[in-house]
């Protein structure tokens, strides 16, 4: 087996001040394969953006800080590139994209020009070549009117229309991973469709691995090769999509699972989980998930649970699975 | 739709059973422009809607963004004034209604908002702010107004003690509750809830899902649930309206529009909505396009630049919300 395209290892990112410590990705393991989607999942607040920005480096400063870990982008250590190396990945490596377009577009350049200037830094074309390949990018990502988007302002398209102009940008250096991070949230169904569709048909057609961030289930099913399930800023549950949703290990990916509405089916009441997620500035000792958990006893509040490989391929941080 | 018609989307029911009935109901909003700020055009949030809700009964309304579901629950709350049409509320007809009669007739429809945040005044204790119907309405002393407002909160879910706390230390889930505790003070028959659950994490979604199930059966109130979300949309209604651009497109028992849907948009919408399912093959229809502008919607069927099955008549006439089969509601020359 080759190794991963991307490796990420215990993973710590902090936001530090005098008073307080938030431990936003605490120990995070997984891998991304070449050419395939990990779905990242897990509600607000466990740490998926954070886990996104630390790949990239991007983590907000100074409170926000990487404190452990390792990032291996072709066996490469991320966390110890300097700045400079760094940009140069961000822009030919790795691509980005982001919930709300309009945080990655510059709303007075036009579209044809953000791209034009991806594609004159990072491919060494020049304004009229740029601008012909913009174009050309625009028409993949489904653009009918190239030609005219070019020349407009983000402002001037709708909010599908942004993305899929971000998502061509993201594409415009051929990177080998795309981090893309609750990228049809703000979207409508028949939008989010065409958004998911574009994206299966990009990794078809170039082979860019993709790390799909979303809280929403559904489309970790219909998108994800492998999946990773965050709670409190750890990774409770991973393994290829098919195995987790075939048999779910954790007691919290089993509840969420239970606790949607789902349209094939008819459910009279859902199994809601009790309380809240915990605050990221005050875990409780042993397992996070203990307070909402139907299954807890008292040892599972004693020892934080390893993430232990259960079934092949397939990990559970969870001392009673079995 | 005629009076006939609309009959046989409630399925006969005798008009005593009716809590709420929409006939025709338009809102436009203009467009100004130009120095003078003339009108010169007018945007068409809802373009002609029908509906009734029965008593007891919950009605989805679905949707894309903008298609007008949440201009139709602030006209039926009466927050809105409608362009055209009318709105008879138990037995009445509330259109016109204003000053202290339409006081009065508010305490029998309250709305619950998506965002729990900007919904509730920070300054306000949970306490004050359950309380403030109750005193505006002046409903009791203040001591049966606090023991009101602890028995609500209750209900909802809290504890008693949360009333003298301040909405900022609650999680969005218990936020949305003191809102829905609100909601319920002055016991309301109808609560229109637009994407009251939107903007909550999945896991506490569903606890908010079954609270308004309980209510429901607890208090036979009658819900318009407006939500982008058809799974949520299916499992709270007992009815489901589908908008598109300002018009109700299909209109039928949730059963059978889930699974039989009959307008090409409510079979394109079903077959985007992602399932938590692995390999399930569903045929799906990707629409092309975005949703026009309600400024400025296309002829005839509003649907047509997007549609997989338009056909010429498509183009020039609005199909009528008419009955096919057996009482299913559907707008589309498909089934003329
Ligand atoms: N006060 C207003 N003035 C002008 N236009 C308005 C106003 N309120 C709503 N609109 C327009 O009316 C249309 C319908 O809006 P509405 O808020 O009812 O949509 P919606 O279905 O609730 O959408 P969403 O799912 O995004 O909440 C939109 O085009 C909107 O921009
Ligand atoms: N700038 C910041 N300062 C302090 N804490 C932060 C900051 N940004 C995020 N956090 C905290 O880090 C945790 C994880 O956040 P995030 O990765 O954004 O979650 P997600 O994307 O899964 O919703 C949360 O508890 C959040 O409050
Ligand atoms: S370790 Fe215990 S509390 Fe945590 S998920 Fe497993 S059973 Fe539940
Ligand atoms: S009326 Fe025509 S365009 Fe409209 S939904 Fe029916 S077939 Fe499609
Ligand atoms: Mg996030
Ligand atoms: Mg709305």
């Amino acid at each position: 087996m080759s190794t991963p395209l991307l490796e990420v290892r215990n993973l710590k990112t902090h936001f530090i001040s005098r008073t307080s410590r938030v431990r936003a990705v605490d120990g995070v393991d997984f891998s991304v394969e070449r050419g395939k989607v990990l779905g990242i999942v897990g509600e607000s607040g466990s740490g998926k953006s954070m886990t996104s920005l630390s790949i990239m480096r991007l983590v907000p400063g100074p409170q926000g800080q990487i404190v452990d870990g390792e990032i291996l982008l072709d066996g490469k250590n991320l966390l110890k590139l300097t700045e400079r190396e760094m940009t140069n990945i961000r822009g030919n490596q790795i691509g980005m994209i982001f919930q709300e377009p309009m945080t990655a577009l510059n709303p007075v350049l036009k579209i044809g020009e953000q791209i034009g200037e991806v594609l004159t830094r990072h491919r060494g074309m020049n304004k009229a070549e740029a601008k012909k390949h913009a174009v050309e990018l625009l028409k993949n990502v489904g653009f009918p009117r190239a030609e005219q988007i070019v020349n407009e302002y983000p402002h001037q398209l709708s909010g599908g229309m942004r993305q899929r102009a971000m998502i061509a940008m993201a594409m415009a250096c051929q990177p080998t991973l795309l981090i893309a991070d609750e990228p049809t949230t703000a979207l409508d169904v028949t939008i989010q469709a065409q958004v998911l569709d574009l994206m299966r048909e990009l990794k078809n057609r170039t082979g860019t691995a993709i790390i799909l961030i979303t809280h929403d289930l559904g489309v970790i099913a219909e998108m994800a090769d492998d999946m990773v399930v965050m709670y409190g800023g750890q990774v409770v549950e991973s393994g290829s999509a098919d195995s987790v949703f075939e048999e779910p290990l954790h007691p919290y990916t089993r509840a969420l699972l239970e606790s949607i509405p789902v349209i094939d089916e008819e459910r009279e009441r859902l199994t809601a989980i009790p309380g809240t997620v915990p605050s990221a500035a005050n875990f409780p000792e042993g397992c996070r998930f203990a307070d909402r958990c139907s299954l807890v006893e008292s040892s599972c509040r004693e020892k934080m649970p390893e993430l232990r490989e259960l079934r092949k391929g397939h990990s559970v941080r969870c001392t009673l699975a079995v | 739709m005629s009076v006939a018609e609309r009959q046989m989307d409630a399925n006969h029911t005798p008009q005593s059973d009716i809590l709420l009935e929409l006939t025709g109901v338009k809102k436009y909003f203009p467009i100004t422009g130009g120095v003078l700020r003339r009108t010169i055009g007018a945007v068409k949030a809802v373009d002609d809607i029908s509906f009734t809700l029965r008593k007891g009964e919950t009605l989805g309304l679905v949707g894309e963004s903008g298609c007008g579901k949440s201009t139709t629950g602030r006209v039926i709350m009466k927050i809105l004034d409608p362009t055209a049409g009318t709105i008879r509320f138990d037995g009445r007809d509330i259109t016109k209604l204003s000053g202290r009669a339409l006081r009065e007739m508010r305490q029998d429809f309250q709305m619950v908002f998506q965002d729990p945040y900007s919904s509730l005044n920070p300054r306000m204790s949970v306490g004050a702010l359950v309380a403030e119907p109750l005193i505006v309405n002046k409903k009791g002393t203040r001591e049966q107004i606090r023991d009101e407002v602890e028995r609500l909160l209750q209900v909802v879910g809290l504890s008693p003690e949360a009333r003298l706390r301040f909405p900022h230390e609650f999680s969005g889930g218990q936020r949305q509750r003191i809102a829905i505790a609100r909601a319920l003070a002055l016991k309301p028959k109808l609560i229109v809830a637009d994407e009251a659950v939107s903007a909550l994490d999945v896991s506490i979604q569903a606890q908010i899902l079954n609270l308004l199930a309980d209510l429901r059966k607890e208090f036979g109130l009658s819900y318009v649930f407006i939500s982008h979300n058809l799974a949520v949309v299916k499992h709270v209604s007992d009815r489901v309206g589908v908008m598109y651009l300002g018009r109700m497109v299909e209109l039928a028992d949730k059963a059978k529009l889930y699974s039989q849907p009959l307008h090409p948009y409510t079979q394109a919408l079903l077959s985007a909505a992602p399932e938590p399912k692995r390999n399930v093959t569903r045929d799906r229809i990707v629409l092309a396009g975005d949703v026009p502008s309600p400024a400025n919607p296309p002829s005839g069927c509003a649907f047509h630049t997007r549609c997989p099955k338009v056909m010429d008549v498509c183009k020039s006439q609005r199909p009528e919300l008419t009955a096919y089969g057996d009482g299913q509601l559907v707008a589309c020359h498909l089934y003329a």
